[in-house]
């Protein structure tokens, strides 16, 4: 039961992340973080399960600041839209050394 | 008592350079006024010579209590100074006759020359700066004499030399100064490495380094390659400090500095240091009959090559300065044929005439500088063609400077002659029977080269009587050639700088009686012969094996002496009748005596220019110049090639942040789990 919750959570993981390194589209790539929290979250539910309640705890505050973060990131992201026009991460390289 | 005085004697010059020293660091703003002798600070006059006197009064009292009876050196250890691994160095005084004389020597001329400097520098700037290093001077020289083991003495040897190198240089605006203490500095160092090579095989052959242990261990070593070696190497330390062939280039150029230092430190004293240490080190130079004759055949050269010199010397302290170096060879004669008495009597003597002719010296070119300075000519004092008939303008001065010239010309009943004659005496006494006889230097029999010796000797006498006599008569006597205006401001010195000298004057004619020799038995015989017994005794006779001379042999050797001063002196005032032009009115003397040989511009051409060359080309262009664009620009590129290879990294793409970091990761969970 436990090795099947984290394959689930393996692979929507992996998905977070190729997710994240090959899309260029800011909203998409916040998406793929999400999910990734989200995986990591499965996994400590699974892990509560099998050990103690702690797991419960830390998904409790994973998701308030991901909703937090989320409401943060979303704004941040329509105000680059308001002022380059455009989402696309790849276009927006004014931070260069 | 001994143990309580000792350290005391070389802590009281200590304390003078301490206190003058803060007089003069505090004192240092208004160096400026020069001339107006605002610069005098009543507590210098007082404490400078005031701790010299303070310990010439306690040299006098350990001389009362030695005199009683010190059979064995009193050694006075005041704790550890270097303990590494078996090598354990203390910090150690000795005290035995032959260190009690030389302390007598060092306090007693360096008090006269002391109180002759308050009239000498008093219109000097560096007034407490002089004191202070003056008094340095006196500690280090004690310290030299005093030491129980060679490295201490050798804190000595190095100290006396900083202190010469700063007075040389005293007057350091001036470039020409600054150079000759340089030149001395560098020139002493050539002789120290020998001494320190000394020091080297003395450990590495028999673990010791104090005098009584080692002199005890290489004793039964005479004779051997080792005690050879050591002796040989010691002797270059004394050249070089001692001004012997060929490291006397210095001792000329030390002139530079004020009159009353060339009194001390380069006629009495330190110049001393080197026959000093052959005779404190005779045991091994017993052991070593061919470095002995070494020595003696370089003090003959020496003595003969300055005296040639110092013919043809305008300068009053160059003539005096190349007197100095034949006088020193002349010493080294005696030590290097095991005459030990005889050297260091030479040397006790030599300070007594040599101090006054420089403090006479030091009154003359003080007056003469006053008369220009009145008559705002701009000549030189101290050439002899500016001087003549001194002696109407100052008497005393003159009175005691004709005796010193008597003295060191070998005139009896002075002192230099007492001495003189008994080098001379004992070389050729020893030149058949004795142990330096039946050696040989480079094939040559070593009583061949102890006539050969003998006879430069006599030669070098009469060179001597010629060459001071013609000082003597160029500066004193005959029509002055100081011209209008300045010769009626030619004053005698004051007090102050005239009593020392006549006090010196007094030593120089009763210089002496300090040991008469048996033939001539006018007062005690052989004082000092016996008083040196304990120290150098036996190695003398070690030396001196069963070469004696009879009766006839002394008389005959006496009267030559005599007989040659005076040809000297004859010779001289032949030479010397005519009138002579003063210097603006000479030819430039280009001969081959008054540029000394040529030998500096030798030096300069063949070691002082190269090194030079060496120093700016190779080292300058190539090294350093290296060094800076290899370490600074070489390293400014690196840190800016690596700086623009990170600008490249952070180009403003997130979708490589994001690579990265992922790799990153990835390569850390790799690691972790690898491991």
């Amino acid at each position: 039961m436990i090795a099947e919750a984290l394959v689930v959570s393996a692979i929507l993981f992996v998905i977070g992340v190729v997710g994240v390194l090959t899309r260029r589209n800011a909203i998409i790539l916040f998406m793929c973080a999400e999910l990734m929290l989200n995986a990591v979250n499965l996994s400590f539910v699974a892990f509560a399960k099998m050990h103690n309640v702690t797991g419960h705890v830390f998904v409790i505050m994973v998701m308030t600041i991901a909703a937090a973060e989320a409401a943060v990131g979303l704004a941040i992201i329509i105000s680059i839209f308001r002022h380059f026009g455009t989402v696309d991460l790849s276009k927006l390289r004014t931070l260069r050394g | 008592m001994i143990a309580a005085l000792l350290p005391l004697l070389i802590l009281l010059p200590v304390l003078g350079f301490l206190v003058n020293g803060a007089i003069a660091l505090t004192r240092s703003s208004s160096v400026g006024d020069a001339g107006t002798g605002t610069a005098r600070h009543p507590l210098v006059t007082v404490v400078g010579p005031g701790v010299i006197l303070a310990s010439f009064a306690l040299a006098v009292a350990l001389f009362m209590r030695v005199r009683v009876g010190l059979p064995a050196p009193a050694i006075v250890s005041l704790g550890e100074w270097m303990p590494v691994g078996n090598l354990v160095v203390d910090w150690t005084l000795q005290l035995d006759q032959l260190s009690m004389l030389m302390v007598l020597v060092i306090t007693g001329v360096g008090s006269l020359i002391h109180l002759f400097s308050i009239g000498y520098m008093r219109d000097d700037a560096g007034y407490a700066r002089y004191f202070a290093y003056l008094n340095l001077f006196v500690a280090f020289m004690l310290v030299l004499v005093l030491g129980g083991s060679y490295p201490v003495m050798f804190v000595g040897w190095e100290g006396v030399g900083l202190a010469s190198y700063l007075l040389i240089g005293f007057w350091f605006s001036d470039k020409a100064n600054a150079d000759a203490g340089k030149k001395a500095f560098v020139v002493n160092r050539v002789g120290d490495f020998g001494f320190l090579v000394a020091m080297f095989l003395m450990w590495t052959t028999t673990q010791k380094l104090d005098f009584v242990g080692a002199h005890t261990a290489l004793a039964g070593l005479a004779g051997s390659g080792v005690v050879l070696a050591i002796a040989l190497f010691l002797f270059v330390g004394c050249a070089g400090k001692s001004a012997q062939l060929p490291l006397y280039i210095w001792l000329p150029d030390a002139m530079a500095g004020p009159t009353p230092v060339s009194a001390l430190i380069h006629a009495a004293t330190m110049v001393t240091a080197g026959v000093y240490l052959v005779a404190r080190a005779a045991p091994i130079f017993a052991g070593a009959p061919e470095a002995s004759l070494v020595i003696t055949a370089i003090g003959a050269l020496t003595a003969l090559f300055a005296a040639t010199i110092a013919l043809r010397q305008w300068d009053i302290k160059k003539v005096l300065a190349y007197s100095t170096v034949s006088q020193l060879g002349y010493m080294f004669v005696g030590v290097g044929a095991g005459a030990y008495t005889a050297g260091v009597f030479h040397l006790v003597t030599h300070a007594f005439f040599k101090a006054l002719l420089f403090l006479g010296a030091g009154s003359v070119i003080h007056a003469m500088h006053h008369a220009y300075h009145q008559a705002h000519r701009h000549d030189d004092p101290q050439d002899l063609r500016n001087m003549g008939g001194l002696a109407k303008y100052m008497p005393a001065t003159a009175t005691a400077m004709t005796l010193a010239t008597l003295a060191i010309a070998g005139v009896p009943p002075l002192a230099g002659f007492f001495s003189k004659d008994e080098i001379l005496a004992s070389v050729f006494s020893r030149a058949q029977g004795s142990p330096l006889a039946s050696a040989s230097l480079l094939g040559v029999p070593g009583s061949a080269v102890l006539y050969v010796v003998y006879g430069l000797g006599v030669v070098t006498a009469l060179l001597t009587a010629i060459y001071m006599t013609r000082l003597l008569l160029l500066a004193f006597y005959g029509d002055n050639r100081t011209g209008e205006g300045a010769r009626e401001a030619l004053r005698e010195a004051p007090a102050i700088m005239t009593v020392p000298v006549l006090l010196l004057g007094v030593l120089t004619v009763a210089g002496g009686w300090l040991n008469l020799p048996a033939l001539i038995p006018i007062g005690p015989v052989g004082l000092l012969e016996h008083w040196l017994e304990p120290v150098t005794g036996a190695s003398a006779k070690l030396l001196a094996g069963a070469g004696h001379l009879d009766h006839t042999t002394e008389l005959i050797l006496v009267s030559v002496a005599t007989g040659v001063a005076l040809v000297g002196m004859a010779i001289a005032f032949v030479a010397y009748r005519k009138p002579i032009a003063d210097k603006a009115n000479s030819p430039e003397d280009s001969g081959l005596l008054a540029r000394a040989y040529g030998v500096d511009a030798l030096v300069d051409a063949v070691i002082v220019r190269p090194v030079q060359a060496l120093a700016s080309v190779v080292l300058a262009r190539g090294v350093d110049r290296g060094v800076d664009r290899g370490f600074s620009a070489g390293g400014s590129l690196l840190t800016r090639t690596a700086a623009l290879m990170g600008a490249r990294l952070q180009d403003g793409d997130i979708g490589k942040y994001a690579w990265m970091l992922a790799a990153g990761a990835l390569a850390l969970i790799a690691a972790l789990t690898l491991s």
